[in-house]
């Protein structure tokens, strides 16, 4: 598909995640936004309950003013005030919890994404080998477990019973957060389980999809070429069949994004991992709707935005994509 | 017996048992929600799958919780490519504006996320199943309704179709009896993988505190396990149960849903002659 009608297809896409967060709180039978209102009336200053009424959209403005004041908080980065972290701007509060779901749900992300598609790959250049025959049943009888429950059985068995691994938050008590080493160590151990869970769940998917696009590919004209040609069989798996097979795997790379973000928010629930999905916790059990809708934004956003790169991505590496 | 068959007989088989669990299973087990033994006991001869935070038996509540679960699964599963096939084949056989818009509509909101936007109507919404179901069919219907207009884009043109338009069937006639008995194997596998897909994002919302806690699901199950802290006492039997049904129920239903793909692919049957099978990206949140 044409690039430019994709990312304006995202861009339509955002507006209507905007669009949804302004009218959703507005058109909700029986209004929960009063009643939480109604709720934190005493217990608030009135400046954040000014604030919090603004969010909500309870106001006797006409819509199309509300709309626009709406998009003018928006550009502003103004997202309200949280309640469960009042009186912290949601803006602040997201962006903490922003950098350490980069972090964990990134790199078992990229981590899950090589590996996966460098075992497909194997698995189909030795076609019938154990990699083939054994790993995909395996893999998708893991990945039928929900990432979350993988994510309360490892923090179990290796965490609570062997003890091998820290089971709460992203990094220890005893070290300060920094630019120090003992410091990044404790962050390392901490992200290891949750993460690991996160790469076994979504390995079969990475795994399936190369190994079939490559079984294709392998059969093709400029690796059969290759093979005529006398090639070693090391140079036709890296330089050949690897390069136009990882294509495909690329494009599913942005799809997949948004399925892998979701699964990394509710394994960030179980170890308490202080991400976006922690703080999604948070604000459903603490009905902070400010931070939700703060939340959904950043999070669509986000998803959004990777998918446009990975789609430019696309283009600049296969000349066949720009036409 | 070929290996397809072998498969769906499997995969048929363990859904089989689970619907029969669903069934009859509420009236063969005690009450999921009466405090009968301490909290947390482990497995006992009395209790066969130990108790829970609260002291409910654990094979209770997961027997009791397979009937809500796969209900709302089967359900949104149907209404999800009910509705994602009505939207496609609408597209697909008007063409025209028609199509530009609902392409629109519906490629627009195949890019969106699923999970924070279930997350946010959810939290809007009154909780219940009315609302559960709602949220997964509105996030849901999309990929099907992609699928269906490209099948419905490729037949609209056979002979058979303009046959039927000539004779002067009204548009909803050919659509509904000349079109999509032809999407019946298609129509039968997006089922299975809708149910899959409602199934995990239903147990993933309910984990999240967004379902209806009072009630007895699997999803509540798990979050109480986690939300009772049994994980950090090593309390395994609290959300071992629950979570293997889950997986059981999930390798089923991919088992029945491979076997239906070959029915309605037969190309991606012969998968040692190299042919590359489309590599379908379902939204399954959760």
């Amino acid at each position: 598909m044409n690039l430019v009608r994709r990312l304006s297809l995202y861009l339509l896409a955002a507006w209507v995640a905007l669009t949804l967060n302004f009218i959703l709180p507005r058109a909700m039978p029986g209004d929960p936004a009063q009643a939480l209102y109604a709720r934190f009336q005493g217990r608030l200053d009135p400046e954040a309950l000014g604030a919090l009424r603004l969010t909500l959209g309870i106001s006797d403005a006409p819509m199309f003013e509300q709309y626009m004041s709406y998009l003018g908080q928006l550009a502003r980065g103004e997202l309200g005030t949280s309640l469960v972290y009042f009186p912290a701007p949601v803006g602040e509060v997201i962006g903490v919890g922003l950098g350490w779901t980069l972090f964990l749900a990134g790199g078992a992300l990229i981590v899950a994404f090589a590996l996966g598609s460098g075992l497909g790959a194997w698995a189909a250049w030795r076609r019938g080998g154990w990699t083939d025959t054994l790993l995909p049943p395996l893999l998708s009888f893991l990945g039928a477990f929900p990432y979350f429950w993988l994510a309360m059985a490892a923090a179990w068995f290796f965490g609570v019973q062997l003890g091998w691994f820290p089971v709460r938050h992203a990094y220890g008590p005893e070290v300060t957060p920094g630019w120090n080493l003992d410091f990044a160590a404790s962050a390392v151990r901490h992200a290891l389980l949750p993460g690991a869970t996160m790469v076994v769940a979504s390995l079969g998917g990475w795994m399936l999809t190369m190994r079939n696009t490559m079984v294709g590919v392998l059969g093709d004209e400029p690796v059969r070429f290759g093979l005529a040609r006398g090639l070693s069989p090391r140079r036709l798996f890296v330089d050949y069949a690897l390069r136009l097979a990882l294509l495909p795997s690329l494009t599913s790379f942005g799809m997949a994004l948004g399925f892998v973000l979701s699964g990394a928010l509710l394994t960030e629930m179980v170890f308490g991992y202080p991400g976006q999905g922690m703080l999604l916790l948070q604000a459903v059990r603490g009905q902070d709707y400010p931070l939700l809708q703060g939340l959904f934004l950043t999070i669509t956003l986000a998803v959004l935005g990777a998918n446009a790169v990975v789609d430019v991505l696309v283009v600049a590496l296969d000349p066949r994509a720009r036409s | 017996m070929s290996r397809g068959d072998l498969r769906s007989r499997v995969g048929a088989a363990l859904l089989l048992l689970f619907v029969l669990v669903a069934v009859a299973g509420p009236w063969l087990v005690a009450d999921p929600v009466a405090l009968v033994a301490k909290p947390l006991e482990p497995p006992s001869a009395e209790h066969w799958l130990g108790t829970t935070g609260q002291g409910q038996d654990v094979l209770a509540q997961t027997v009791v919780g397979a009937r809500s679960t796969l209900l709302v699964g089967v359900v949104v599963g149907i209404l999800v490519v009910a509705l994602g096939a009505a939207i496609g084949a609408t597209a697909g056989f008007l063409g025209g504006v028609a199509d530009l818009v609902l392409g629109l509509v519906i490629n627009v909101s195949l890019v969106m996320p699923g999970l924070p936007l279930m997350v946010i109507l959810a939290a809007w919404l009154p909780p219940g199943p009315v609302t559960m179901a709602l949220v997964l069919i509105f996030t849901g219907w999309p990929w099907h309704a992609r699928v269906v207009r490209a099948q419905v884009l490729a037949l609209r043109n056979r002979d058979f179709v303009a046959a039927a338009v000539v004779r002067g069937e009204p548009t909803w006639r050919v659509v509904a009896v000349e079109i999509l008995p032809n999407l019946a194997s298609l129509l039968g596998s997006s089922a299975v993988g809708a149910t899959l897909y409602a199934i995990g994002a239903q147990v993933g919302l309910e984990f999240l505190g967004l379902g209806d806690l009072a009630s007895v699901s699997w999803g509540t199950n798990l979050y109480w396990a986690t939300n009772d802290s049994a994980l950090l006492v090593g309390a395994w039997w609290t959300f071992v149960p629950t979570g293997v049904c889950l997986a059981l129920v999930g390798f089923g239903l991919a088992l029945l849903g491979f076997a239906l793909d070959e029915r309605a692919n037969p190309r991606l049957a012969v998968s040692s002659s190299g042919a590359p099978g489309p590599t379908p990206v379902e939204r399954t949140d959760g």
